[in-house]
């Protein structure tokens, strides 16, 4: 049997990797591709959380599947932003989308 | 008597009995015999997929007024092993710029995609890999990767053409998938549940007959996913060569060419199953696994024959009027057909059967007799705007 | 060891060194790949946790859509960067660190917590998780309102995306 610690340190791990992939990559996709890493990491915890608990209590798995719906509107809407920005400004690269810095 | 009851239970209880004797833990043994049991099961489809090809030419030859091949064996039954050997023996070309890893993982991936979808296949009430409970959706799950091997393959070739051809053809499959979604949630609403046990155990009247639209929007959005005529904008070899594996040779491209025809093949058994009762004819199934393999076989022959029916008979639709009839017309047609489906059925599912099967046909009629009038109503309105007050003359030479 | 933990620490092992690829390669098709790879580790991670429902929309959700959104994302915008200058930014090394002690910081603070070694109890006999999945998305007394919430979001969002990516100069001229 698996303890619940190791999910939660596995969830841990990718949720640090998503976080360095946010804060150091500097095309904007690679921002995103990070930001969906650490929402999947926060969905390894809802699920475990649900089968270490109460199972017939189903809030970690609803949980889960609202947390599904938001990273696929946030990727289309931040994808959507990104490939508008590149018509404009012919970069992906966050630095350098500076527009509302003055 | 149990050996025709349930052959496969008894043969795995011999192995591990003897696996065990050997002095293997239990566990270990029926890890083994399972891993036994997925090698035949893969071992037997790739026998059934050597003979579709030699199906599918013999089928598009009579269709084009042909005899197709004759020459090898009786009826050219040899003639698949030929094209294997030709194909195994060919120069296994990899571009010299292409993605070498993507592109050898994209051929494995697509025939992965197909054989996967095996695991849910019930050819007997027992002999099944698993029962998921989520069944229906892990065939849309499945579809997935087939996308993905697609993409991988056009863009790892470093061809444009097949650039091109992925990019059309992963278009079609993502969008199809919710049409596809919609109208395999039909047999789960009427069967409760996504098992596919289950919902062959419920069709006591074939689902075809309680909803034969369904049926219908699920035939068409396969065709899409598998990417046959008339949706193969993906390969369109009059203007993209032949898409996304035009950089292909030898038994990689066989792998594409395999995965697709097995994928038809398996797309027409799930037609069976969902709509068409699976391995269920006329109690036969209670019989033996031997009686009933053969009946979903069948079935199954029966889907991949109306697969290429379509495939040999219609012509390419183009790309923009593809997404257009999937986006405007079959996406909220299958999703009003759910709607009507669900109230339908919490409505009449306490009366006679009888009551209920007429009440679910009738009400697929009329939404099938709205759509019809209405398409007919927007395609004289279009008409009338290009040529005019109808003119029957141009109506009948159409346009 | 049993079976079952050999099997989660391959799968995570796998996922996570996946991960890595994911922030660190260069070439951003093969961090999208790398990405595909995650997920379905992850996908397995569900499996593994009697989720399958979550582990078959994981499949066709991020794999079947968000990924090959990626895809098509990093090919539409790659004329400038072409896998070369540095795909991190100078101030990487911070982010790494940050990255450690957040690590560092959940694991320590897990480490005391006193529910840490639980193990999973049996799941009900003829428990089925789907339909009491299900019953939870629509019953009124459950979480029928998040949902509808998420689906009109979905909504939104796809209007959003159409609107903000439509391109007038290449737009259809009927419009």
């Amino acid at each position: 049997m698996i303890p619940l610690s190791w999910y939660l340190i596995f969830a841990a791990g990718l949720f640090s990797l998503g976080l360095f992939g946010v804060l150091a990559r500097r095309n904007a996709v690679a921002i995103l591709l990070g930001v969906e890493l650490m929402l999947n990491a926060v969905n390894i915890n809802l699920a475990a959380f649900w089968r270490y608990g109460n199972v017939t209590d189903m809030t970690g798995q609803v949980f889960a599947i609202i947390v599904f719906a938001v990273a696929a509107a946030e990727v289309a809407v931040g994808l959507a932003l990104v490939i508008s920005v590149y018509r404009s400004r012919n970069t992906v690269v966050a630095d350098e989308i500076d527009m509302l810095k003055w | 008597m149990d050996f025709l009851k349930d052959p496969l239970k008894l043969a795995a209880d011999w192995l591990i009995g003897l696996m065990t004797g050997w002095g293997m833990p239990e566990g270990v043994a029926a890890g083994v015999a399972a891993f036994l049991g997925i090698f035949v099961l893969i071992a037997i489809l790739m026998v059934i997929d050597i003979f579709l090809v030699w199906l599918e030419r013999k089928v598009v030859a009579r269709f084009q007024d042909r005899i197709g091949p004759n020459r090898l064996g009786p009826f050219g039954l040899i003639q698949p092993f030929a094209d294997i050997i030709k194909l195994l023996i060919k120069e296994d070309i990899t571009p010299a710029n292409a993605d070498k890893v993507v592109y050898n993982l994209a051929p494995m991936l697509s025939m992965m995609s197909v054989l996967i979808l095996w695991a849910i296949i019930p050819l007997a009430p027992s002999m099944l890999g698993v029962d998921l409970n989520v069944a229906a959706l892990y065939i849309i799950a499945t579809g997935a990767i087939g996308t993905l091997s697609i993409i991988m393959a056009g863009w790892s070739s470093n061809n444009k053409f097949a650039l091109l051809g992925a990019f059309r053809q992963v278009a079609v499959m993502v969008s199809f998938e919710i049409p596809m979604v919609a109208s395999l949630l039909i047999p789960t609403v009427l069967a409760g549940s996504m098992g596919m046990n289950a919902i062959i155990e419920k069709q006591d009247i074939w689902f075809f007959i309680l909803s034969p639209l369904g049926a219908l929007i699920f035939l068409i959005a396969a065709i899409a996913e598998l990417g046959r005529a008339p949706f193969d904008m993906g390969e369109a070899e009059s203007e993209l060569i032949s898409g996304y594996n035009v950089e292909y040779s030898g038994m990689k491209f066989g792998m594409f060419y395999a995965g697709e025809l097995l994928h038809a093949f398996t797309f027409g058994g799930f037609w069976g199953i969902l709509f068409f009762g699976g391995y269920r004819f006329f109690g036969l199934e209670q019989v033996s696994p031997f009686l009933s393999i053969p009946i979903l076989l069948f079935k199954a022959v029966i889907g991949y024959w109306i697969i290429m029916w379509v495939k040999y008979t219609m012509m390419r639709i183009r790309i923009d009027h593809m997404l257009a009839f999937n986006w405007k017309f079959l996406t909220p047609l299958s999703f009003a057909l759910l709607i009507v489906t669900a109230l339908v059925h919490a409505l009449a599912k306490d009366a006679a059967l009888w009551v209920y099967g007429l009440s679910m046909f009738l009400s697929n009629l009329v939404l099938g007799w709205i759509v019809v009038e209405f398409l007919r109503r927007y395609s004289r309105a279009e008409r009338e705007k290009v040529e005019g007050p109808a003119r029957p003359a141009m109506e009948a030479a159409g346009h | 060891m049993t079976t079952a933990q050999i099997i989660f620490l391959v799968v995570a092992a796998v996922t996570l060194v996946s991960a890595f690829m994911v922030v660190t390669t260069r070439n951003l098709i093969h961090a999208a790949l790398w990405l595909v790879a995650t997920l379905f580790g992850v996908a397995v991670t569900y499996a593994l946790l009697n989720a399958n429902f979550l582990a078959v929309v994981q499949v066709v959700v991020y794999i079947g859509a968000i990924a090959i959104l990626f895809i098509f994302a990093v090919m539409l915008t790659r004329k400038e960067m072409r896998d070369q200058g540095p795909q991190l930014n100078s101030a990487w090394w911070i982010s790494a660190l940050l990255a450690v002690l957040t690590f560092g910081g959940l694991v320590g603070m897990l480490w005391g917590w006193k529910g840490m070694d639980t193990l999973a109890s049996e799941m009900p006999v003829g428990f089925d998780s789907v339909s009491a999945l299900g019953d939870a998305l629509i019953s009124p007394n459950a979480f029928v309102l998040p949902f509808e919430v998420a689906s009109v979001l979905l909504l939104a969002a796809l209007v959003g995306a159409v609107y903000v990516a439509f391109n007038p100069r290449s737009g259809d001229s009927r419009k």
